[in-house]
C-alpha cells in the first residue's frame, strides 16, 4: 500500500465531497416538489457550500425554505449529511436576525411556562379571530394555524403530585425526557407512558433538570441558546445514564433525533458517550418484548383501525419499524401504513406566514390519503405532525404509546411480569 | 441519443430555478441597462471571412498570443490570430492560476521578481474581474531553515515587493488552514488569477480593435520569399483544407509549440519542455496563497482558484514529442499530496477532482545546448538579427503573469519593423469585463449564478440573458453556470464545442466533472448549432476529456463519481458506440 501521509480515501473531512451529484436527494425533497424556486438539497447543500467557502456572500436566503426533514439524508446513497450542511450554513451565514415571532416560537419552554399559568385564557385568546389577525399581520404567524391548546397543569406538576412517590418501589428504572409538548400541552401522553412502564415493572423518573431540546431554537437561528440548553440536557442525561444506569426514554421523535444527532452534527456538542442511552419509548419497549424480558397483555375488547404516519425524523433514525411492530402486538389493532411523506409542518416552519401555503402543499398528498382511508385515528410519533394532520384532516392523531396505554390490560401485564 | 439530449434538456429546463420577484426585476433592470460594449464579440472566423493579408499574424491562442493580439490591434495594426486548437488550450490553461507577487523568484531571479510585481499591480487594475486579491503567505516549517526568511525578505525589498514578517499565531489566524506547526511566515501580495478568462478578455479586446481570430487552424508551413517571412500556410483542423494567408510580420507566440514552428523556417531554437503537474482539490481549503519560504522546489504552492484550490507543481524535462499528450505518473501525484499536506494538512482529507499538466516553454541560451543555465525570463527574438530571416519574431519564455510585458516587447519590435510609432496602452486601459464601475457589487441577493458569472465574465455578466425561466436555469450546478451564460458564450466567445465552452465558462469544472452538466450543456448547444450529430460527438469527447484528468487520481469519491458518469453516458446511452459508429461510417 502507499506510504503514510498519502491520502487513501480521497474524501473530505466534512463529507460534502462524498456527494456524487446523483440528485436523488432532490427527488425526495418535499420542498423541491412544490417550490421550484428552492434550489433543492444537493444544490443548497454540497454544491453551494463550495462557493460559500469561497465567499460567505454566496449564502442564499432561499436556504430558509429547507424543512430540515432530513429526507435528503435518508435518500443519499453516499451518506452525505446534506441537511446538516444546510443547517450549519444557516447558522453561520444568515445575516437576518431572528424576528420576535421566531424567538417566541422557538422558546417553547418560556412561552409554555407563561401560558400554563393562564391556560384557559390563552387557549381562548389564541383562538379568537382578531388575535389571529394580529398574529398574522404583525407577527407573521399564519392565521390559518390553530395553536395547540395549553394544559392548565404541567406534566411535571402532575408527576410530582401523583406519580413520583411510588416510582422507587419498582425493580427497574428509566428516566423520561418528556419534552415541551408533553409538559405544557399534552400531559396525557406522559401519564400514558408512566402507566405502561409501571405495568411492566419499570419506575419512571424525571431528569434532574430538563430543558427544551432546542430544535426550534436551531431552526430559528438561535443556536447559542440551543447549545446552552443542549449542554444542560447532556449533563442531566449523562447523570441518568452513566451514574444511575437509567435509560432515557422519550415520546417525541424530534426531541430524540435532536439530542442524538443534531447536537453533535449541528451544535458540535459531544454526545457520543450517551447517545445510546437515549431512546424512543416504543423502541425500548419493543426490544424488551422481543428479547423476552417483559410480556404485554391487552384488553380483549380493544378495537381500533389506525393509519400510521412515518414522521420524517423517524425515517431518519430508521425507527418506524419499532413503533409499528409494537402496535401490531395489539390483537384488536388494524394497522394501515401511510405512504412515507412529509406532512409539511416541520415544527415551527409551518406556523410562519411565509411558509403556510408551502407547508400545506407539501402535506396535501398525505392528507388526501388519510381522508380516503378514513381510519378511526391516525398514529404517529411526532407531536408537530399531530397538529398538522389534525388541523388539515380533522382526524385524531394519537401517539403509539397512548394507543398502547389504552389497549394494555394493566393487571394481567403486571401479573405476567411479576410486578 | 439526440432526442435523449433534448429530453434531458427539457427536463432540466422545466425543473429550473426561479428567483424572488424582486431579484428577478433587479436582474432584469441590469440586463436592460445600456450596453457600453457593442462590439464585444469574437466572430467565428473561417477561411472564407478573413482578409487575404494582414500586418501581423500571431501564432498561438494562449495568453501571450492573446495579449500580443490586443497590443498590436490597439496600436492600429491589422491582426490575425491563429491557433491549432482552442484559446488557452496549452500551458496558459494548465498552470496554477497564481498572480505571483514575484516573491518566489526574489532570491534566485531578481529580474523576474521585479517584472512580476510590476505586472501584478497592473493586472489588478486592468483585469480586476480575473484577479482575486487573496494575498499570500510564505511559511517556514520546522524542517526549513528559518534564516532563509531574512534573505527572502531582503530580496523582496530589493525587487519592490512588500513582504511583512508576521508571527505564526497571526498566520494561523488569517489563514486557518495553514500547517499549524509553522515557525515563521511572511505576507506578500500574491493573488489568484483566472487564465481562461484573462485570455478571453484579451482576445475580445483585440477583436473590438479589429483583429480576426482563427481557432482550430494550424500553421503547417511558412511562406518565405527572398529571406523574408511573408505569411503562413494554414490547415483547417476541422476540414483538413490547406490554404495561405499573407502578412508583413509573423509573431511566433506558440509557447513550446513554437519550436516546431521555427523548424518550418529551418531555424533551430534550444527549447526544453518542462512538464509541471498539478492537482485540483474539490473545494477551497485556503483563502490565501500558501508558499514555502525556501528556494523554489516541487509542490510548494497552494493557490485558491474560484471554488477550488490547486497544489503544484512538479518539474520534469520531457521530450518535445510528448507535449500534446502528457502523462501524469503516480509518483508525481504522490509527491504533490505529500508536499501539499505540509502546506495545509486538510489536503490529506480533501477530495482531489483531477490532475493536469502543462509545459513550460523554457529556452536555453544559444551557447548552452545542454540547457544547464536555463532562464525563466522573457525571450523576445528578432529572427532577422539572429538568423537573417526577416519578418519573424518569437516571443517565449516568461510566465503567464508577465504575458502583458511579453506582448509589449513583441509588439514594440513588430511596430519597429513596420515603421509604426505608437505607444503601448495595454497597461492602462482595462480589459472588457473590468471596464466601468460595478453598481451591483453589494447586490448579493441577486441570483447566485449572476454573481458566479460575474466572477468569470466580469461586467460583461450584464450581457447574459436572464429574462426567462429557461435562461435562468442552471446547466452546471457545481459552478453555477446558467443556460443564459452558455448561450452568451456560444454567441460571443468563439465556441466550437463543449470543451471550448468549459474554458469560457466553468461548465464541467466542478465536483461532478461533467456527469450532470455535460448533457444539459450539449442540449443548449444543440438548440443553437442545430447539429445534433456533431453535438453528440462533442458530448462524447467532453466526457472522455474529463475522465482523462480524473484517471490519475481515480480513487475514493472521484472514482465513484467517474463510475456514475460512465454508467450514465456509456452504460445507459452507449455514447462510445454511437461515436465509433459515426467514425466508421
Amino acid at each position: 500500500m502507499k506510504e503514510q501521509g498519502i491520502q487513501l480515501k480521497n474524501i473530505s473531512g466534512n463529507n460534502l465531497e462524498q456527494c456524487l451529484k446523483c440528485s436523488i436527494c432532490t427527488v425526495y425533497c418535499p420542498v423541491s416538489a412544490v417550490s421550484p424556486e428552492y434550489p433543492g438539497p444537493k444544490h443548497s447543500g454540497p454544491d453551494q457550500e463550495r462557493y460559500r467557502l469561497k465567499d460567505t456572500k454566496f449564502f442564499d436566503e432561499t436556504l430558509k425554505m429547507c424543512l430540515n426533514c432530513k429526507r435528503c439524508e435518508v435518500a443519499c446513497p453516499s451518506g452525505v449529511r446534506i441537511a446538516d450542511i444546510i443547517q450549519s450554513a444557516r447558522i453561520e451565514h444568515s445575516k437576518k436576525r431572528p424576528a420576535l415571532r421566531d424567538v417566541m416560537l422557538a422558546n417553547t419552554d418560556f412561552v409554555g411556562t407563561m401560558a400554563n399559568i393562564v391556560a384557559p385564557v390563552v387557549n381562548v385568546t389564541l383562538g379568537l379571530k382578531p388575535v389571529k389577525a394580529v398574529l398574522h399581520g404583525v407577527m407573521g404567524v399564519d392565521k390559518h394555524r390553530t395553536f395547540p391548546a395549553y394544559s392548565s397543569q404541567k406534566f411535571e406538576t402532575w408527576y410530582k403530585k401523583f406519580a413520583a412517590a411510588k416510582q422507587d418501589s419498582f425493580k427497574h428504572h428509566v428516566s423520561y425526557f418528556h419534552g415541551c409538548y408533553v409538559n405544557y400541552n399534552y400531559p396525557q401522553l406522559g401519564k400514558d407512558l408512566v402507566k405502561v412502564m409501571n405495568a411492566i415493572g419499570y419506575g419512571v423518573h424525571l431528569l434532574e433538570k430538563e430543558q427544551c431540546c432546542g430544535v426550534a431554537l436551531i431552526a430559528n437561528g438561535l443556536s447559542k441558546q440551543a447549545t446552552r440548553q443542549g449542554n444542560n440536557n447532556m449533563r442531566a442525561i449523562r447523570k441518568s445514564y452513566k451514574e444511575q444506569n437509567r435509560m432515557v426514554l422519550t415520546t417525541s421523535s424530534t426531541c430524540t433525533f435532536t439530542m442524538r444527532d443534531e447536537y453533535k452534527h449541528v451544535l458540535k456538542i459531544e454526545n457520543e458517550d450517551v447517545r445510546e442511552g437515549i431512546s424512543l419509548a416504543t423502541r425500548y419497549l419493543y426490544r424488551l418484548v422481543e428479547s423476552g424480558k417483559v410480556k404485554l397483555a391487552f384488553r380483549k375488547d380493544f378495537k381500533i383501525r389506525t393509519a400510521y404516519h412515518s414522521a420524517c425524523h423517524m425515517e431518519k433514525m430508521g425507527w418506524v419499524v419499532y413503533s409499528t411492530e409494537l402496535m401490531k402486538m395489539i390483537p384488536g389493532l388494524e394497522l394501515i401504513m401511510l405512504d412515507s411523506q412529509c406532512c409539511g409542518i416541520a415544527g415551527t416552519y409551518g406556523f410562519k406566514k411565509e411558509n403556510y401555503e408551502r407547508s400545506q402543499k407539501i402535506g396535501a398528498g398525505l392528507f388526501d390519503q388519510i381522508k380516503s382511508l378514513n381510519p378511526d385515528c391516525v398514529s404517529t410519533d411526532c407531536e408537530t405532525c399531530k397538529w398538522q394532520i389534525e388541523m388539515s384532516t380533522g382526524y385524531d392523531v394519537i401517539n403509539p404509546i397512548s394507543i398502547l396505554a389504552d389497549a394494555i390490560d394493566v393487571e394481567e401485564t403486571m401479573r405476567l411480569n411479576n410486578v | 441519443m439526440v432526442s435523449f439530449i433534448n429530453i434531458m434538456y427539457l427536463c432540466f429546463a422545466n425543473e429550473s430555478k426561479t428567483f424572488s420577484k424582486r431579484t428577478f426585476l433587479l436582474a432584469n433592470k441590469i440586463s436592460k441597462r445600456k450596453n457600453l460594449n457593442k462590439n464585444l464579440i469574437m466572430t467565428l472566423n473561417n477561411k472564407h471571412n478573413i482578409k487575404e493579408s494582414y500586418d501581423v499574424i500571431i501564432i498561438g491562442g494562449g495568453i501571450t498570443g492573446a495579449g500580443t493580439a490586443r497590443d498590436c490591434a490597439m496600436r492600429g495594426l491589422s491582426v490575425l490570430v491563429v491557433e491549432k486548437y482552442d484559446l488557452a488550450n496549452g500551458a496558459t490553461g494548465r498552470n496554477h492560476g497564481l498572480l505571483h507577487s514575484g516573491a518566489r523568484y526574489a532570491v534566485t531571479d531578481h529580474e523576474s521578481a521585479a517584472e512580476c510585481i510590476t505586472e501584478n499591480m497592473i493586472l489588478r487594475k486592468i483585469a480586476a474581474h480575473c484577479v482575486e486579491e487573496t494575498d499570500g503567505l510564505f511559511i517556514t516549517l520546522p524542517e526549513d531553515d528559518l534564516s532563509f526568511q531574512s534573505t527572502f525578505v531582503e530580496a523582496c525589498g530589493k525587487a519592490g515587493i512588500r513582504a511583512d514578517i508576521i508571527s505564526p499565531e497571526e498566520a494561523r489566524h488569517i489563514e486557518p488552514s495553514v500547517n499549524p506547526t509553522l515557525i515563521g511566515a511572511v505576507r506578500v501580495p500574491d493573488a489568484s488569477v483566472d487564465p481562461f478568462h484573462l485570455t478571453t478578455s484579451n482576445i475580445l479586446d483585440a477583436c473590438r480593435h479589429g483583429a480576426d481570430v482563427l481557432t482550430y487552424n494550424e500553421v503547417v508551413g511558412m511562406i518565405i520569399v527572398n529571406g523574408m517571412v511573408e505569411g503562413v500556410q494554414l490547415c483547417d483542423n476541422h476540414t483538413g483544407e490547406v490554404y495561405e494567408v499573407r502578412s508583413r510580420v509573423v509573431i511566433n507566440a506558440a509557447g513550446i509549440w513554437g519550436m516546431p514552428i521555427l523548424q518550418m523556417a529551418d531555424i533551430k531554437l534550444n527549447m526544453f519542455p518542462a512538464k509541471g503537474t498539478l492537482l485540483i482539490m474539490g473545494h477551497r481549503i485556503n483563502n490565501m496563497v500558501i508558499n514555502r519560504c525556501r528556494k523554489p522546489a516541487n509542490a510548494d504552492i497552494l493557490v485558491p482558484d474560484d471554488a477550488v484550490c490547486v497544489i503544484g507543481t512538479t518539474s520534469d524535462r520531457v521530450p518535445i514529442e510528448t507535449v500534446d499528450d502528457l502523462k501524469i505518473t503516480p509518483e508525481e501525484v504522490d509527491i504533490l499530496i505529500k508536499e501539499g499536506e505540509k502546506l495545509a494538512p486538510a489536503l490529506a482529507t480533501t477530495r482531489i477532482l483531477r490532475a493536469y499538466a502543462g509545459v513550460r516553454p523554457l529556452v536555453a541560451a544559444d551557447n548552452d545546448p545542454s540547457g544547464r543555465s536555463i532562464s525563466r525570463g522573457i525571450i523576445c527574438i528578432d529572427h532577422e538579427k539572429r538568423d537573417g530571416l526577416g519578418g519573424l519574431i518569437t516571443i517565449t519564455g516568461g510566465k503567464m503573469m508577465t504575458y502583458r510585458l511579453m506582448a509589449e516587447e513583441a509588439t514594440n519590435l513588430a511596430c519597429k519593423k513596420l515603421g509604426i510609432d505608437k505607444p503601448c496602452e495595454t497597461a492602462v486601459k482595462p480589459l472588457p469585463g473590468s471596464e466601468g464601475l460595478d453598481k451591483n457589487a453589494k447586490e448579493w441577493h441577486l441570483p447566485k449564478a449572476y454573481n458566479a458569472a460575474k466572477g468569470r465574465q466580469g461586467m460583461r455578466v450584464n450581457e447574459i440573458k436572464n429574462e426567462t425561466l429557461t435562461d435562468r436555469a442552471l446547466v452546471c450546478e457545481c459552478e453555477e453556470v446558467s443556460v443564459g451564460e452558455v448561450k452568451y458564450a456560444y454567441e460571443n466567445l468563439n465556441i466550437h464545442n463543449l470543451i471550448d465552452l468549459r474554458r469560457r465558462t466553468r461548465v464541467g469544472m466542478g465536483t461532478c466533472q461533467s456527469e450532470l452538466c455535460a448533457c444539459r450543456a450539449a442540449g443548449v448547444m444543440c438548440s443553437m448549432n442545430k447539429d445534433p450529430k456533431k453535438t453528440l460527438h462533442d458530448l462524447g469527447n467532453f466526457v472522455n476529456e474529463r475522465w482523462k484528468g480524473m484517471r490519475a487520481v481515480g480513487w475514493g469519491s472521484t472514482l465513484d463519481e467517474a463510475h456514475l458518469a460512465a454508467t450514465v453516458y456509456q452504460g445507459l446511452c452507449g455514447i462510445n458506440q454511437i461515436m465509433n459508429k459515426k467514425e466508421s461510417k
